[in-house]
């Protein structure tokens, strides 16, 4: 297997944002343990600018860095903003991911875009957000 | 400044050489050189050295040293037993029996010949992994050619019954093959005593190098070379002999045989105790395969609510090598066959630790491990979200 980018190993060994936001204005939760991943996002909004945002992640080290990104990433982006972060935008604020690993990045836009939509379905607006297509994590034969 | 301490617990994956085995193999690099092919002294001095390491070999598992052929790896062992025991014998027949958790190097085979027209019952095991003879007793038909069943299994530790598997294959005129490659060196084996016609080993799993193994084959059983082009090994596999590596096979063949008693009795007694240890630290534990008839150095347990990448990378960082059943630290995303045949649940097997221990494993080791790693499982958990929806389901419960 690949080995995971300094910046990688920075996140997974000391992530940010882990936890929970009391009262959040959006929550996200995708994945499946089954395959090893679930990642829940939790984001606070005010005046349309997402002020905080944490999460919880199961996960290999790369879900748990790509988690620990995104919630960086979008700290202080307006929503419009936040709509825009793709998963390649988090992949490669990482130093890039392993190519088996990409699906993470993925999750972790998922993740965002989850949150957000559950943000507008809160705020009683019909919701914008586009989930991205099913990532790229075929399970090929051993 | 402190040196961190380094507790490799992968014993299953490799095991390093035994310093006497290297100094055994040394001379056969330079000055003893030669190719056992050939007729001068040199030539004589090499073939001499893979005839006493063949002997060694053979008495480690109590075969006659003619029984015994050299490969290069356990997968080939195995590729050549099923494939050539097969092949050699389908004027009898064209039906295999395999157990479920056998290795990927003797099921990938088995769906090559099956491909290839033969019909094939894959055993499936009780949920400690066990297969039951019973079961073997009633796939055997007319058609039957070969019986695989694994000697133990190299991630749950479980140890088959061959023995009694071996006693109606034997009644049923039947071919049994065992992959015991996770097994020899570590608990004893005895190809009389166990009825088998074939049974694969590997070197490196039992302090040997890595690219020396062997597949046993009783006297008068047929197979089919799968390389073909030269004398080497009576004709059945040929290739000039990796006669350094050979040579270590038998260095570490001796060494077992008379170390094997006090190796089992020392490392079961270390396993016992990071087995109870972790099972009094840690909550939400499962044991993973039978709590006795396991392989002597084998930990086996899924921690539910956690990744088994997370906690490897984590353990490594402590300087505490392990390995994991986890989908993601398989390249097929996929997590362990064996974990799933048994029926570990598939989020619990994405939890799963492999530690296997070896004669080197200390005591201060296993208290080592057992202060580094429940912190880390916990601080995992509280970083999942699996974790937080339990939590608060027992709260309100």
């Amino acid at each position: 297997m690949e080995q995971y980018s300094s910046k990688v190993m920075e996140h997974f060994a000391q992530p940010h944002n882990v936890g929970e936001i009391e009262n959040a204005d959006g929550v996200g939760t995708v994945g499946n343990p089954v395959c090893g991943d679930v990642m829940r996002l939790y984001i606070k909004v005010d005046n349309n600018t997402i002020t905080d945002a944490k999460f919880k992640t199961f996960g290999c080290g790369a879900a748990i860095a790509t988690s620990s990104m995104v919630t960086d990433l979008v700290k202080g982006k307006t929503i419009d903003e936040a709509l825009q972060i793709s998963n390649a935008a988090v992949a490669e604020a990482l130093g890039g991911l392993p190519k088996v690993k990409m699906h993470c990045s993925v999750l972790a836009e998922e993740a965002l875009k989850s949150a957000l939509d559950d943000y507008y379905k809160k705020k009683g607006i019909p919701s914008p957000v586009k989930m991205p297509a099913e990532s790229g994590h075929e399970h090929e034969m051993e | 400044m402190l040196i961190m301490r380094k507790v490799y617990l992968d014993h299953a994956a490799t095991t390093p050489a035994h310093p006497k085995v290297v100094e055994a193999m040394l001379p056969y690099f330079t000055g003893k050189f030669g190719n056992p092919s050939n007729l001068h002294d040199p030539g004589r001095e090499a073939k001499n050295a893979v005839e006493d390491a063949r002997a060694k070999t053979a008495a480690l598992i109590n075969a006659r040293p003619e029984e015994i052929f050299f490969t290069s790896s356990g997968t080939e062992s195995n590729n050549f037993a099923i494939k050539g025991l097969a092949q050699a014998n389908s004027q009898k027949g064209n039906h295999i029996i395999v157990s479920q958790v056998e290795h990927f190097s003797v099921l990938h085979p088995v769906k090559t010949l099956e491909k290839a027209g033969f019909k094939v019952t894959s055993i499936s095991p009780d949920k400690e992994g066990f297969i039951d003879p019973a079961e073997v007793a009633k796939a055997i038909t007319k058609e039957t050619v070969l019986v695989s069943i694994m000697h133990s299994n190299n991630e749950i530790g479980t140890l088959q019954p061959i023995e009694e598997i071996g006693k109606i294959t034997r009644e049923k005129g039947v071919l049994f093959h065992t992959d015991a490659v996770a097994s020899v060196g570590w608990v004893p084996v005895d190809v009389a005593a166990l009825g088998v016609d074939a049974l694969s080993l590997s070197a490196h799993q039992f302090y040997g190098p890595k690219g020396a193994a062997a597949l046993f084959v009783r006297k008068g059983v047929r197979i089919k070379p799968q390389i073909e082009g030269g004398v080497q090994e009576d004709g059945r596999r040929g290739g000039t002999e990796n006669v350094p590596a050979l040579v270590g096979l038998g260095k570490a063949a001796e060494i077992a045989a008379v170390d094997l008693p006090a190796r089992m009795k020392q490392i079961s007694s270390l396993r016992d105790k990071l087995l109870t240890g972790m099972g009094e630290r840690i909550p939400d534990m499962i044991v993973n395969g039978h709590p006795t008839r396991r392989l002597p150095n084998n930990v086996n347990v899924s921690f539910l609510y956690v990744e088994g990448e997370s906690m490897l990378l984590f353990l490594n960082m402590d300087g505490i090598y392990v390995s994991s059943g986890s989908a993601c630290t398989s390249r097929s995303l996929k997590s362990s066959h064996v974990l799933s045949c048994i029926g570990t649940d598939a989020a619990a097997a994405n939890g799963t630790l492999l530690m296997t221990l070896g004669t080197g494993t200390s005591g201060e080791d296993i208290d080592y491990v057992l202060e580094k790693l429940p912190p880390i499982v916990q601080r995992l958990r509280e970083m999942s979200p699996l974790y937080e929806d339990v939590v608060k389901k027992r709260k309100t419960s």
